[in-house]
């Protein structure tokens, strides 16, 4: 398993081999508010970098979930599907989104670190 | 709050921000003939009492539905509407255009707004249904997009038995999208075998029309069966609510999306609007349907509440990425067929139905026995359309100028189609008198010898 690596569109990706599982931050839950929906990606799309693959509703707004790596839907988290808080209360981990086969892995280098991310975050206050 | 007008300036600024010259460049879209160029054709202005009484000659030049036998359809039903239905819609606690937002102080509305939705439910045997649309026609061509979300394919089927009008809303709110409609010729039969054929895993919606414009009732089962077997949703339309007062009901049948026009329940005719979009659907694809919808919750002391639920679906919220840009409902008349809707009751529907049906048999008996006259239709609810020698608009107008407003021809539906040009559709109701019947029949075999 990869360190955790972020986008500015606070997903997060951990590869584990070519697969990559991708979630939203803990500061992007904390943004949302309560999950009550989230829509997911097919299984078997192929998208790019940057697409939008799904959308999450909170209590107070609706918004889009964008892949941080190319490559293709292997597997959502259905338990989400059932319990949409989970991405609230465990946004690294149970509360993950999809899973997908990177198709360009060195697209990660291009995402940033826990520390970078830490540092991100203190821009945007 | 101040109110700051804008200046030129301001206006100069915001044209140049968007790349537009002038006010007018914002309209270019519009059709030059639909464009008001001069100042209107108006006299100048006189006294009240002057005002009243030239309006009152030009009100004197219509002919309104009641004065006579009548028997126009195709999209808009003469029905009777309670007293009782006027009085209430006029209370100053409903008597609002606006969609209400906050439940703090519109649960009146809103509890009216969910028992409708709960009564377009079991009309059209669905299991979610929106606080309205505009009407029948544009929640047509909403649904056409809805399926386009679902399915995430592009081909659309149109029955030839979807009103016309209809069809031309569904062409217009597609003009600029890269859908792919297919429009089946209109023919007075049923055309399932035509929609199958073209049927395939591209296809998106096959929309059709129940009963079709030309009165037909149609068993949707198979085309259900065939559209979902490719993947493909079944949207039907009504545009007559009252037939679900007799026939199955679309959900019974399969369809995915049921949409109709609610006009013939509490609400009046007035030259074609307002009128009541229906709008409903299966759960599962609620997140996709359009318009607003109000639901049933509890308040903080745990008392039942209602409150407009799932807004992340439109514009306020979800911006250019709404399922639709339509941002109200029609609440007045969806209150008037709310109140017209609980005075029938289930039984009251039912005889209604029975009633209208009734008439129609009357009316295809009549007709029958008229030299000339064929009745096209196997299947009616309370809409038939005949086929008369020669230039059936002709003879409308002629029947028209003795007082008798015999249907909707074939030219004036279908303008381009020479095929349709002698037919007629004629519609009866529990307005529709044994008089009426026996003087159109009359007029029509002294027309036609």
């Amino acid at each position: 398993m990869s360190d955790i690596r972020y986008s500015e569109d606070h997903e997060w990706i951990i590869l584990d081999g070519d697969v990559g599982t991708i979630g939203i931050s803990d500061y992007a839950q904390g943004a949302l508010g309560d999950v009550v929906f989230v829509e997911m990606p097919e299984i078997g799309a192929s998208l790019d970098k940057g697409a939008e693959v799904g959308v999450i509703e909170s209590v107070k707004a609706a918004s889009e979930i964008y892949t941080p790596v190319s490559g293709e839907i292997v597997a959502v988290n259905e338990a989400v599907d059932g319990d949409p808080s989970l991405v609230n209360t465990d946004p690294l981990g149970e509360g993950w989104l999809f899973k997908i086969k990177l198709s360009k892995p060195e697209e990660l280098n291009g995402l940033s670190n826990q520390d970078a991310y830490n540092k991100f975050l203190e821009g945007l206050d | 709050m101040r109110y700051l007008p804008l200046t030129d300036h301001d206006r100069q600024d915001m044209l140049a921000s968007i790349g537009a010259s002038s006010i007018d460049d914002l309209f270019v879209d519009v059709p030059e003939g639909l464009l008001q160029s001069g100042p209107l054709d108006l006299p100048r202005h006189q006294s009240e009492m002057a005002v009243e009484r030239a309006m009152e000659a030009l009100a004197k030049q219509n002919r309104s539905a009641g004065e006579g036998p009548f028997f126009l359809g195709a999209g808009g039903y003469r029905h009777h509407i309670p007293a009782t239905v006027k009085h209430l819609i006029s209370r100053g606690e409903f008597l609002t255009a606006y969609t209400p937002y906050q439940p703090e102080i519109s649960q009146g509305t809103l509890q009216v707004l969910f028992e409708f939705q709960s009564q377009v439910v079991r009309l059209t045997g669905m299991e979610v249904a929106n606080a309205s649309m505009y009407d029948g026609s544009t929640a047509c061509a909403e649904a056409v997009l809805m399926a386009r979300r679902i399915s995430k394919k592009k081909k659309v089927i149109v029955s030839g038995g979807l009103h016309p009008q209809y069809a031309d809303v569904i062409r217009t709110m597609t003009r600029f999208t890269d859908d792919d409609v297919n429009f089946q010729a209109p023919t007075p039969h049923i055309d399932d075998d035509a929609l199958i054929a073209v049927l395939d895993d591209q296809t998106s919606c096959v929309v059709v029309q129940n009963p079709d414009v030309f009165g037909n009732v149609r068993d949707l089962t198979s085309l259900a069966e065939a559209a979902h077997a490719v993947g493909a949703l079944l949207i039907a339309t009504v545009t007559e609510i009252v037939s679900l007062g007799a026939i199955r009901s679309p959900g019974e049948m399969g369809a995915d999306i049921v949409v109709g026009e609610g006009q013939s329940i509490g609400n009046a005719l007035s030259f074609g609007g307002p009128y009541l979009g229906l709008f409903a659907t299966r759960l599962r694809y609620v997140r996709q349907m359009p318009g607003r919808l109000c639901g049933e919750t509890v308040d903080s002391d745990g008392k039942r509440g209602f409150v407009l639920t799932l807004s992340t679906r439109e514009q306020h919220i979800r911006r250019e990425k709404a399922t639709s840009n339509i941002c109200t409902n029609s609440g007045l008349c969806a209150l008037a067929f709310s109140i017209h809707l609980s005075l029938l009751g289930e039984k009251g529907l039912r005889q209604m139905a029975h009633i209208n049906h009734m008439r129609a048999v009357q009316l295809v008996d009549a007709l029958g026995q008229i030299e000339g006259v064929e009745v096209l239709n196997d299947t009616f609810f309370n809409e038939v359309t005949i086929r008369v020698p020669g230039d059936a608009r002709e003879l409308v107008n002629r029947l028209a100028e003795l007082g008798i407003l015999a249907g909707v021809s074939g030219g004036r539906l279908f303008d381009s189609l020479t095929d349709m040009a002698d037919l007629i559709i004629l519609a009866a109701t529990e307005t529709t008198t044994d008089e009426d019947i026996h003087a159109l029949a009359s007029a029509l075999r002294e027309a036609l010898s």
